[in-house]
């Protein structure tokens, strides 16, 4: 098995699906000759053909709708918006159009479509590159809301979206492109996308966290556990569905939780969580439930990034007053 | 039909000069019912000349019928077709069945033209999931799209399958009216389209009016059909209250694309007779008699059933008996469509997904009790 990063990671499950569907077409602005401006398409056009893996002209709406008239001909359409602040150009063509059609046509239509978009703060872009848009689309029925927190998830969902036959947003975390690596099996193997995963195991206080929050989750946990304090991380892997019964089967053993996220904390993924643990489980805590987000502002300019988002300290100080509440 | 040993325009001329055809609207009648361009007439045999009429008769008996049902409360929302039947019979005239339509909600005619029924479309407007079963028949229509603009992009989508498929003599249409050419989606799905060079006809049908919103405050260009120019498209306009132009211009615009040159935008100029929706809107707040009066007279039947009428080919009471079948048949369509079985909330939860998540499986479970009850 190789070590690889979770842009290669990605890059060979790409590959993957390219290899075994010739149904499945990979567009997008810039991710033919030039590979993707992160390189995550890089060589699939030379390996694939022009027919199979192609730029488009520069228009988020249109690649989407692209998306969906290919799909409506037999075609499994990956399409890449270059950044997932570019999505608000297409918001119609995942709320008011893929994401409706196996309802509109009673189960008859499907459209499997993976819609990758990088996200996520911490690498000082420009405007709307790195926001963290999830809070606006895992309210949209019918469409799959899905972010890896490591190479090993990374590989195995993404060909998990793509061979799944409902559209997939499929959230890449460019802060995690090149900061890690993972024992990456080659070849074919799939993770599921609706299923968290307990990505420490421990028993004191549960951190609910995903994408790079997961990484300053185990952060925490590690410097925690020096002063016996056991922590457990899971890793939600999917934001819509969300895996609720992996986490109330922690809460259960903990009785103590904490939600981590990148996201402003209005609505959204960790509030429902907190939601959920409320409405279900709520008699298994014995504290109240922590919650750790980035304000509820405009993702800040570029150089204040920092200061902004939520990180291990945040979490580490949320974790202590949960457990001495 | 004969008509097909020249085309009326030569869309690879105006493509590689961008020259001004497309501001010289094609026409082969007058609105009195004169015959301007001959030639062009006579490729249509006496037989071409009924079939269209009978169907612009059938457009407008469909309308009729629809409006009175909408006024007895039978319907939903139901977009007025009376005064676009020549456009929309003409360019349905031209559509060959493996064709791809993606409509927008005007052009329920042209849907049940291409092979979806009348039920259903009395079920779209009601609200029935069986509104689309011609998409499950196997009719290579969409649905009659709602958020104008999204049926370009999707079209070009298709267009560009169609080509990838290699599948010949095969092409992708998409409808929208003068305001939905304001859409960012219309130039997207254009450019798409031509970027490609897919075997795609975008029709834009200018009928004058976006509910209240006149073509002039859309845009301050000339035509609509130019619009196709700045994306390597050529455009044409054409008479719209003029069916055997429509559908000629309609054909040649097929053909183009057919043949691998790319898209064609076709513009035709026609006018809404009619309120924009059976729900309540009102011409007489932001438009004049006088506006309409010189429309109503290019009347796309009544200048066909004058040059019939003079060829002895066509009378009142030959009309009169196809309109009251043709009435028949749309009020068996909604006793038909009145019988349609009661719809359940958990069978629209098991088309979330493929396979339902859990929290959607609790759901259907809870739905189901209730229906059992």
């Amino acid at each position: 098995m190789a070590k690889l990063t979770y842009i290669k990671a990605i890059t060979d499950g790409l590959d993957q699906v390219l290899q075994e569907d010739p149904k499945t077409l990979i567009f997008g602005e810039d991710v033919g000759k030039n590979g993707g401006v992160f390189r995550t398409t890089q060589g699939l056009q030379d390996k694939f053909g022009t027919d199979r893996v192609f730029d488009t002209p520069l228009a988020e709406s249109g690649i989407l709708g692209l998306s969906i008239g290919l799909a409506l001909t037999g075609w499994r359409p990956i399409p890449e918006i270059q950044f997932m602040g570019f999505t608000m150009e297409a918001v119609d063509s995942i709320g008011g159009q893929m994401s409706r059609n196996r309802f509109r046509m009673s189960g008859d239509v499907s459209m499997p479509i993976t819609i990758r978009t990088p996200f996520g703060g911490g690498t000082h872009t420009a405007e709307l590159h790195g926001d963290s848009l999830e809070n606006m689309f895992v309210g949209i029925p019918g469409l799959r809301v899905v972010t890896p927190a490591n190479p090993y998830d990374a590989k195995g969902m993404v060909i998990s979206a793509v061979e799944n036959n409902d559209p997939v947003l499929f959230m890449e975390n460019l802060k995690l492109y090149r900061s890690m690596k993972d024992e990456v099996p080659e070849g074919h193997y799939t993770v599921p996308l609706d299923k968290a995963k307990v990505a420490r195991e421990g028993s004191d206080i549960t951190i609910v966290a995903y994408s790079a929050e997961v990484n300053e989750a185990l952060k925490v946990a590690d410097k925690l556990e020096k002063e016996n304090i056991s922590v457990e991380v899971i890793d939600l892997r999917s934001l819509s569905p969300i895996d609720t019964a992996t986490i109330f089967a922690s809460i259960d053993k903990t009785h103590k939780v904490v939600i981590a996220q990148e996201a402003q904390k209005m609505a959204g993924v960790g509030a429902q969580v907190a939601s959920a643990i409320a409405e279900n489980d709520i008699m298994s805590l014995d504290a109240p439930i922590g919650r750790v987000a980035a304000p509820d502002s405009i993702f800040p300019f570029a150089m204040a990034e920092n200061d902004w988002l939520p990180n291990a300290d945040d979490i580490e100080a949320k974790v202590r007053e949960i457990l001495n509440y | 039909m004969a008509a097909n040993s020249k085309h009326v325009v030569d869309f690879g001329h105006i493509k590689s000069t961008m020259s001004d055809p497309y501001k010289k609207p094609v026409q082969l009648i007058d609105e009195n019912g004169k015959i301007v361009n001959k030639e062009l007439f006579d490729r249509f045999s006496d037989d071409d000349l009924v079939n269209l009429m009978e169907k612009m008769v059938w457009e407008r008996a469909l309308h009729e019928q629809t409006m009175n049902f909408s006024r007895q409360g039978r319907l939903g929302f139901y977009a007025p077709t009376y005064g676009e039947e020549a456009s929309e019979m003409g360019i349905a005239h031209a559509m060959k069945k493996q064709d791809y339509l993606f409509p927008a909600y005007r052009d329920l005619p042209q849907l049940i033209q291409h092979g979806a029924t009348v039920k259903e479309g009395y079920l779209w407007s009601k609200g029935h999931y069986q509104c689309y079963d011609y998409v499950r028949r196997g009719v290579r229509a969409w649905i009659p799209q709602i958020i104008i603009g999204a049926q370009y992009v999707q079209m070009a989508g298709a267009a560009l399958g169609i080509k990838k498929n290699g599948e010949k003599d095969t092409v992708a249409y998409a409808f929208t009216g003068d305001g939905g050419t304001s859409q960012g989606d219309f130039y997207e799905g254009i450019n798409f389209a031509s970027s490609f060079q897919a075997p795609a006809v975008f029709f834009v049908q200018n009928n004058g009016w976006a509910i209240s919103v006149p073509r002039k405050t859309q845009t301050a260009a000339e035509t609509l059909a130019q619009k196709g120019v700045a994306s390597g498209v050529p455009g044409v306009q054409v008479d719209g209250m003029d069916i055997l132009a429509t559908y000629l211009v309609a054909k040649d615009a097929r053909d183009f694309a057919v043949a691998g040159n790319g898209p064609v935008l076709v513009e035709t100029l026609t006018y809404r007779f009619g309120a924009h929706s059976s729900a309540g809107d009102d011409p007489s707040r932001y438009r004049t008699k006088e506006e309409e009066k010189p429309w109503f007279d290019k009347d796309p039947l009544i200048r066909l059933r004058k040059v019939l009428t003079d060829k002895k080919l066509w009378d009142q009471d030959k009309e009169d008996k196809l309109v009251a079948q043709y009435k028949d048949e749309f009020k068996q369509a909604m006793k038909d469509a009145e019988a349609a079985p009661k719809q359940k909330v958990s069978d629209f939860l098991k088309h979330t997904f493929e396979v339902p998540t859990p929290d959607v499986a609790a759901d259907i479970e809870k739905f189901q009790a209730k229906e059992s009850k």
